[in-house]
């Protein structure tokens, strides 16, 4: 699903740009990041809500595992069906967009890095909502600012097509440090959210 | 209460005064600067407003800190008042900012480092309050807004430093710095009595909100308690 809202999103913007090949393949870094971290908003809303309607979740967290290793079993598997399809999904994305041939590696790269932050960020949104009936908008709109260094971290490191050097290599470096520290801060806030939305 | 509803009107008084001491200062006796003309006025409101945006995010999660760690009820309050006023007061700095950015720069709004991290902490401010008004039943919409308090309060060092990494043409800090102010001081003046004098009106909105918060917890306690006679 995902996956084929990133395409269209993709297919709509030349049409909202203007076909400039030249143009579009200049701005083609950070349109597909946008679309990205668009696309992956949109499954968040299902990644607790379905278990804690259900009693799943109360079940999970009686159980022997701490609830944040449960957190971080779910995020995994969040990201491996939403973050790493969107991800693979990108070099074929790439070529519609004209991407220049020297920036597909460090842009693969830099989304395989990233992505997981997204999925961790992710999931306190999700977390915060999960008794609310329409959860994933507000979810979306509490995360999108946590959103942002992943973004400014993942253009730069895909900006001048030279994967180990230069500001392209810091930046990575940077956004491979946003990932880890919302490994985290990410789970533990997560789980948090969850028990205060359970006790109520 | 009795101790808020003791210190409101001192506090109201003190803020009034010293934002019309520090206007007089501000429009009156200080100079234009030589380089920005009669529109460094606007500076001494302005940024006042941005100190006291970010301070009201610092109250917002000192506070959601104590409510999670010793949930003392108060905490909960206090949070949930300071977010609308921190919010207004941020949203004040970027509309004077814009105001000074016309004759200045030359254009209403730039992507520079500040303004933009400025904007997302305006952003944090409405999520927050959204997430407040969307979770009906008090105490778990506290827990929840606590702690997306205090991972926005983490995580506004990293905006703001990736916001910085990404492109900066705003002046660097000329009040707190290690080698000492380095402004004027007929420019100090008027600029440390706004500051203190908004200083004691968020005080005081956050004492008037606080209070109103607390008579409608209890007004519902009682709405509770009737109804279940």
């Amino acid at each position: 699903m995902a996956v084929f809202f990133f395409l269209v999103v993709i297919t709509l913007l030349p049409m909202g740009i203007g076909p400039n090949l030249n143009l579009l393949g200049q701005i083609a870094p950070g349109l597909l990041w946008v679309a990205l971290l668009l696309s992956s908003l949109l499954t968040l809303d299902r990644l607790f809500q379905a278990d804690f309607e259900d009693g799943t979740l109360e079940v999970l967290t009686l159980g022997h595992l701490p609830l944040e290793l449960t957190v971080v079993a779910k995020i995994m598997a969040h990201w491996l069906t939403t973050g790493l399809p969107l991800v693979v999904a990108t070099p074929l994305l790439g070529l519609l967009l004209n991407l220049g041939a020297e920036q597909f590696e460090p842009l693969i790269l830099a989304m395989a890095i990233g992505t997981p932050a997204l999925s961790l960020m992710g999931s306190i949104g999700a977390a915060l909502t999960v008794s609310l009936r329409r959860g994933g908008l507000l979810a979306s709109l509490l995360v999108i600012p946590f959103y942002i260094p992943v973004l400014i971290f993942g253009v730069a490191a895909a900006g001048d097509g030279e994967v180990l050097s230069g500001a392209a290599h810091q930046a990575l470096l940077l956004l491979g440090a946003v990932t880890l520290a919302s490994l985290v801060v990410g789970p533990w806030a997560a789980a948090a959210a969850l028990r205060a939305n359970m006790r109520g | 209460m009795a101790f808020s509803g003791q210190v409101l009107w001192p506090f109201g008084v003190a803020s009034f005064v010293l934002i019309a001491a520090g206007l007089w200062f501000a429009l009156i006796a200080s100079p234009a600067d030589y380089q920005q003309g009669e529109s460094v006025r606007i500076m001494y409101v302005h940024v006042p407003m941005a100190w006291l945006g970010m301070f009201g995010y610092m109250v917002m999660a000192g506070a959601s800190l104590v409510a999670l760690v010793f949930r003392h009820p108060l905490a909960d309050v206090a949070a949930k008042s300071a977010a609308p006023i921190g919010a207004v007061f941020c949203f004040l700095a970027l509309v004077t900012g814009a105001i000074w950015g016309k004759p200045m720069w030359g254009t209403w709004w730039v992507w520079d480092a500040r303004l933009t991290s400025m904007l997302i902490l305006l952003f944090l401010y409405l999520g927050y309050i959204a997430l407040w008004a969307t979770i009906e039943e008090p105490v778990r919409a506290g827990r929840a807004a606590a702690v997306l308090a205090l991972i926005g309060s983490i995580n506004v060092p990293i905006i703001h430093y990736s916001v910085v990494w990404w492109n900066t043409l705003h002046q660097p800090a000329s009040v707190f710095r290690v080698d000492g102010p380095q402004i004027a001081s007929a420019m100090l003046t008027p600029l440390m009595l706004m500051a203190v004098g908004f200083t004691f009106l968020f005080v005081t909105l956050l004492m008037v909100r606080m209070r109103g918060e607390i008579l409608k917890r209890r007004v519902r306690a009682l709405l509770l308690a009737a109804a279940e006679v």
